[in-house]
């Protein structure tokens, strides 16, 4: 980890940070004194056997969960202790979603889902914007079809323009390949590398998949709730190496399952 | 398979119970019923048992021959010297003469207006004879002068009367109404500590003042009761009496007079039983609506499950079987707790009406009803979804996607040929071409009617709500809840036909009241030329009357040009019960009715002659110089001879005679005075002075036409106050409609309400998304019942148009508000739903699978 980080660099920060679910003897520990620290403009991936905890990180950096102990932030805002009213407003307006189910409302056409976050903090677009993040994922044509009409890969991209449309400190993307071919597969991945190259857009993925994995700037391995490793600009191989050194280490007993 | 049943039952025990809830309320109303006949039966039942107790056999004049329903008896009074050959009878112990009838008013002593125990509740006035077993003086003493009265408990209660205070009655006489002043001497009441009998208010003079008062002379009772010496049967003794008697008079044991009684009293209140009934049907045909929906979704959500069951080997019948086990369950728990909330709907009506004495008990066919009818219906209604998830082929299980919405057309078919076929019925049975089965057949029509409505909705629905949604789509939440709306047609259709139904019927009844009314106002005006009206709104057995002195008196006032007086009467003709109309100047009441002779001359009627309007003649088959043989309710039939024939109008139609026959009328005294005044008359003026004329008679009122037209609507205000109450109900059973569907749309959508909280939708957003869903489908149910309704009420007003519906009104007001009405329900119906979305998980529904 780099040793000076000025405040304007963090898109997001975890310090000390603990997840307790449970107590007594349900007491399940997620998270044990994580501290990470994620730079803005850099493809961070997430990488750890299930039950690790990495889902739980990226939870709670998004105030989609709340922190036993520690604190995290986004940007300079701290997500500790804020109302269910302004985590949500944080939400909307500084972190983007990328879902492994897609999850973009039949109801409306893609160009609706994309300017989905948009419409519900009653801001217009920003049209120049718009038509640079359409033409990034390769959507100008399809803007009218309904998600139904689309195939799995060209759902995923309007999931990812939806959230890049507002422009958030945060991209976090749970598993965004994990419903799709490899091909789609590759597709998205390339659009969410070159959103950070191009964009400059901060992204956090949570990921099984060492192929995806080699796409990010930063690997970060966890284990049992700690941070145990991390890469930076690697290879899908020095991935899938490390993720076997790891498994020798420790008990993880389905590296590759569900969720 | 029966595991797999409950297990299934009580993973939705939320989504069941609500729409059990329907089928509940419907139970309840049929269970209500039953008990509330039997409360009321054996309430009654032991009440005249009561009443009679101390009266072995009693001894009445004969009613006259056609005479033979209770309410058009009028007994002619029994001679004094008749006492005295009962009491000769073997084993007669005592024969007394009893003056009673029902026609001694009370006023209030504080506003002068009539004092009764309750709408249609009887007004005694007799003769008092002393204590006996089931009359007990409870202060005071017997009346001794002329002057004084005792009176019961219960019209001591009303007027808040004391002894030695005055107590003012309106007595109805043969030589007409008068009002007197007397003096309060006693109080009684009746063994078992009750005030009254059923409500009604008695008054007891002496023998001499009861008699002249109500029958004008002395030596005249209404009957003779009897007690039986010591060991004599009364059987026995009524057969001897009978003998002694002879056939003029009528001789009854007690019992019988009971059971007489009590059967009256019995029919007399079966209108709560029909109320009650009704009430049922409608929450039972919505609860179909609902059960129906409700199975549908829960088939559909569980798709993939039972395609799996198929796939493990399970056959079609037994998917059927399991799900029809599903409604079997419901239906049974429906009906235990309906069947429970209705003992206590019909125990609290008993005892509101105060008839609640016998106790409250459970008979064996409301135990019955309510089963048959819960579990019946719930069955039904699931049966379609049943047969859908049997057909659920195995290789659902495997499919990935939801199946693609079935095709619209053959529903869309079905529906336009059951609404074809239920709006035929209804016209055969508007048309009165269904003969005895005209009731049923109307009530058939309406429900295939709406039934067929309900199978047109869904493809209505779509562009409908799509439209409707529009209202409220000025933000991205509301325009989400708009294409929620519209998603599933079919879901939407039904949940929306369930408070169509309720309102459709509101809106039909109000169109066809508020038209009724409209007629009734365009009548009077083009048919009625009159001033100033002289009538009262009758209320119970005894109508209004004034005295004939009025209408004299009247005459000679400055201003006045005619007067018409009508006594009216319901006579026997060739044995069937026929209304009559007599009038002391035949030429005025034409006049002022718009009427004109066709036949014969309509402007002068002499004893023994009658006139009447030209659909009579043409339907009897009558000409100028026929005789009609009329017998009155004091008089046996006699000829008449058909003076005159004149042209039927709004206002006057049937049988006149002269005003001298009005003798043998029930009500001898005029009903009705229409006055018409000359040229330069103030009606303002001119109604004062009548008021004056009037001023003893509080149940008579002088109105002029505007006034006179609302006295006649008024009746229908309040039978619309009641459908109103209908609707409260059938609404709140549409809104547990709502409710359902909405948190089984949520339960649906779990993962994209997920999604929607994580990428910034707030709390309130949230609500207010599936407000606007909610009350999109409340408006879209509410605007299809308006549309229905009006149809439904405009077309019975077109078929009745010969029956008087002249005019055709809606009733806009009442349609707006039951629109907003329905915006309201929506808004309420979303409440919970929205709770339920609100608290939902986000990382739940998220990692929802």
């Amino acid at each position: 980890m780099s040793a000076t980080v000025t405040d304007e660099d963090i898109a997001a920060r975890a310090v000390d940070v603990w997840k307790v679910y449970g107590s007594g003897e349900a007491e399940v520990i997620a998270l044990r004194n994580v501290s990470v620290t994620l730079k803005r403009g850099q493809f961070t991936a997430i990488m750890g056997p299930s039950g690790s905890g990495k889902s739980t990180l990226m939870h709670c950096l998004a105030g989609l969960d709340t922190v036993t102990r520690g604190t995290a932030q986004i940007g300079t805002t701290a997500l500790t202790g804020l109302s269910d009213r302004a985590l949500t407003t944080l939400r909307r307006d500084k972190v983007g979603f990328i879902f492994q189910q897609f999850n973009l409302l039949p109801t409306l056409s893609a160009k609706e889902n994309i300017l989905l976050p948009l419409s519900i903090a009653g801001t217009k677009p920003d049209q120049a914007w718009f038509r640079q993040v359409i033409e990034a994922v390769g959507l100008s044509d399809r803007l009218e079809h309904r998600p139904s009409q689309l195939s799995g890969g060209q759902q995923q991209r309007v999931a990812c323009a939806r959230a890049l449309a507002s422009r958030p400190e945060v991209v976090f993307a749970d598993e965004p390949t994990g419903n799709l071919d490899s091909r789609s597969g590759t597709e998205v991945l390339g659009f969410l590398r070159n959103s950070v190259r191009d964009f400059g857009q901060t992204i956090v993925m949570v990921t099984h998949d060492p192929n995806a994995a080699a796409y990010a700037d930063r690997v970060i391995f966890l284990a049992d709730g700690r941070i145990v490793d991390e890469l930076h600009d690697p290879t899908s191989s020095d991935v899938l190496d490390k993720l076997k050194s790891l498994d020798a280490a420790g008990p993880a007993d389905e590296p590759f399952g569900a969720v | 398979m029966l595991r797999a049943t409950v297990k299934s039952l009580l993973s939705r025990k939320l989504r069941l119970t609500l729409s059990a809830m329907a089928v509940v309320l419907g139970v309840m109303f049929v269970a209500g019923a039953f008990v509330l006949t039997d409360t009321i039966g054996r309430s009654f039942d032991s009440m005249f048992t009561t009443a009679f107790s101390t009266i072995d056999v009693q001894v009445v004049s004969t009613p006259r021959a056609g005479q033979d329903s209770q309410d058009t008896v009028v007994a002619d009074p029994v001679p004094e010297r008749l006492v005295d050959t009962v009491q000769d009878v073997d084993g007669v112990a005592t024969a007394t003469g009893v003056v009673f009838v029902d026609g001694a008013k009370p006023l209030s002593p504080k506003t002068g207006k009539i004092l009764s125990g309750g709408y249609g509740m009887p007004s005694f006035g007799g003769n008092w004879v002393g204590e006996d077993d089931l009359i007990q003086l409870r202060s005071g003493r017997s009346p001794t002068a002329d002057d004084e009265v005792v009176i019961n408990a219960g019209l001591a209660g009303l007027g808040k009367f004391a002894i030695d205070g005055p107590i003012d009655l309106l007595v109805t006489s043969p030589d007409g109404q008068l009002k007197q002043t007397f003096t309060i001497v006693g109080i009684f009441g009746y063994s078992g500590d009750r005030d009254s009998l059923i409500g009604e208010t008695t008054t007891m003079f002496t023998t001499a003042t009861a008699q002249r008062l109500l029958y004008g002379q002395e030596g005249l009772f209404s009957e003779i009761d009897v007690v039986a010496a010591d060991g004599q049967s009364p059987t026995a003794l009524r057969d001897r009496i009978r003998q002694a008697v002879g056939p003029s008079y009528q001789v009854k044991t007690g019992e019988e007079l009971a059971e007489t009684q009590s059967d009256a009293m019995r029919e007399g209140l079966s209108f709560i039983n029909y109320i009650l009934l009704g009430f049922a049907g409608i929450a039972l045909f919505v609860g179909v609506f609902i059960i129906l929906n409700t199975f549908s979704i829960i088939v559909a959500q569980r798709m993939r499950e039972l395609a799996l069951i198929r796939a493990l080997g399970a056959s079609r019948n037994q998917i059927l079987a399991a799900v029809l086990a599903e409604a079997l369950v419901i239906g049974l728990i429906a009906s235990v707790v309906g069947l429970g909330a209705g003992v206590g709907i019909g125990w609290l009506i008993a005892a509101f009406f105060d008839l609640s004495i016998a106790g409250i008990g459970v008979p064996a066919n409301a135990i019955i009803a309510s089963f048959a009818v819960g579990i019946i219906v719930t069955v039904v209604a699931a049966f379609l979804p049943a047969l859908r998830a049997s057909r659920i082929p195995p290789m659902a299980a495997l499919q990935e996607a939801a199946t693609p919405d079935r095709p619209l057309t053959r529903i869309t078919l079905g529906g336009g040929i059951i609404t074809l076929g239920g709006a035929t019925a209804l016209l055969i049975g508007l048309t009165g071409r269904a003969g005895d089965q005209t009731l049923w057949t109307i009530i058939g029509g309406v429900l295939v009617t709406f039934i067929g409505i309900a199978l047109l909705t869904p493809v209505i629905a779509r562009p409908a709500v799509s439209l409707l949604g529009r209202v409220f789509a000025w933000s991205m939440p509301g325009e989400l809840g708009r294409r929620n709306t519209a998603r599933n047609p079919r879901r939407t259709a039904i949940t929306a036909a369930a408070l169509m139904v309720g309102v459709a019927l509101v809106t039909a009844i109000s169109t066809i009241f508020s038209s009724a009314s409209a007629s009734i106002s365009d009548t009077l005006d083009k048919d009625l030329d009159a001033h100033l009206i002289v009538s009262g709104l009758q209320a119970s057995q005894n109508a209004p009357t004034f005295s004939p002195d009025v209408l004299t008196d009247a005459r000679a006032l400055a201003d006045v040009d005619t007067v018409a007086a009508c006594w009216y009467d319901v006579a026997r003709w060739n044995s069937k019960p026929t209304f009559v109309t007599a009038t002391d100047d035949v030429a005025a009441l034409m006049s002022i009715s718009g009427a004109s002779a066709a036949e014969g001359a309509v402007d002068r009627l002499g004893p023994g002659q009658v006139v009447l309007d030209d659909d009579t003649a043409k339907d009897r088959d009558l000409a100028v110089g026929s005789t009609v043989e009329l017998g009155f309710s004091r008089s046996d039939p006699r000829p008449f001879t058909v003076v005159g024939i004149y042209h039927e109008t709004e206002m006057a139609s049937g049988l006149v005679v002269s005003a001298e026959e009005a003798t043998d009328f029930r009500a001898r005294d005029p009903q009705l005075a229409l006055i018409r005044l000359d040229d330069e008359g103030n009606t303002e003026a001119v109604r004062d002075q009548v008021e004056t004329l009037l001023a003893d008679n509080p149940e008579i009122s002088v109105s002029d036409r505007s006034d006179y037209v609302d006295q006649q609507t008024s009746m229908f205000d309040t039978i619309l106050t009641f459908i109103q109450v209908l609707l409260a109900l059938a609404m709140l059973i549409a809104v547990l409609g709502v409710i359902n569907t909405l948190v089984l749309s949520i339960i649906e959508r779990t993962r994209e309400l997920g999604m929607l909280r994580a990428i910034g939708l707030s709390r309130a957003q949230t609500t207010r998304m599936i407000t606007v869903e909610s009350v999109v489908i409340s408006l879209f149910g509410a605007l299809l019942g308006v549309g229905a309704g009006a149809g439904l009420g405009a077309a019975t007003v077109e078929a009745l148009r010969d029956e008087g519906f002249t005019t055709l009104t809606f009733p806009v007001s009442l349609m707006v508000a039951y629109l907003v009405l329905a915006g309201i329900v929506g808004i309420i119906a979303a409440v919970f739903p929205a709770i339920r979305a609100v608290r939902l998980n986000i990382l739940n529904a998220i990692a929802y699978e």
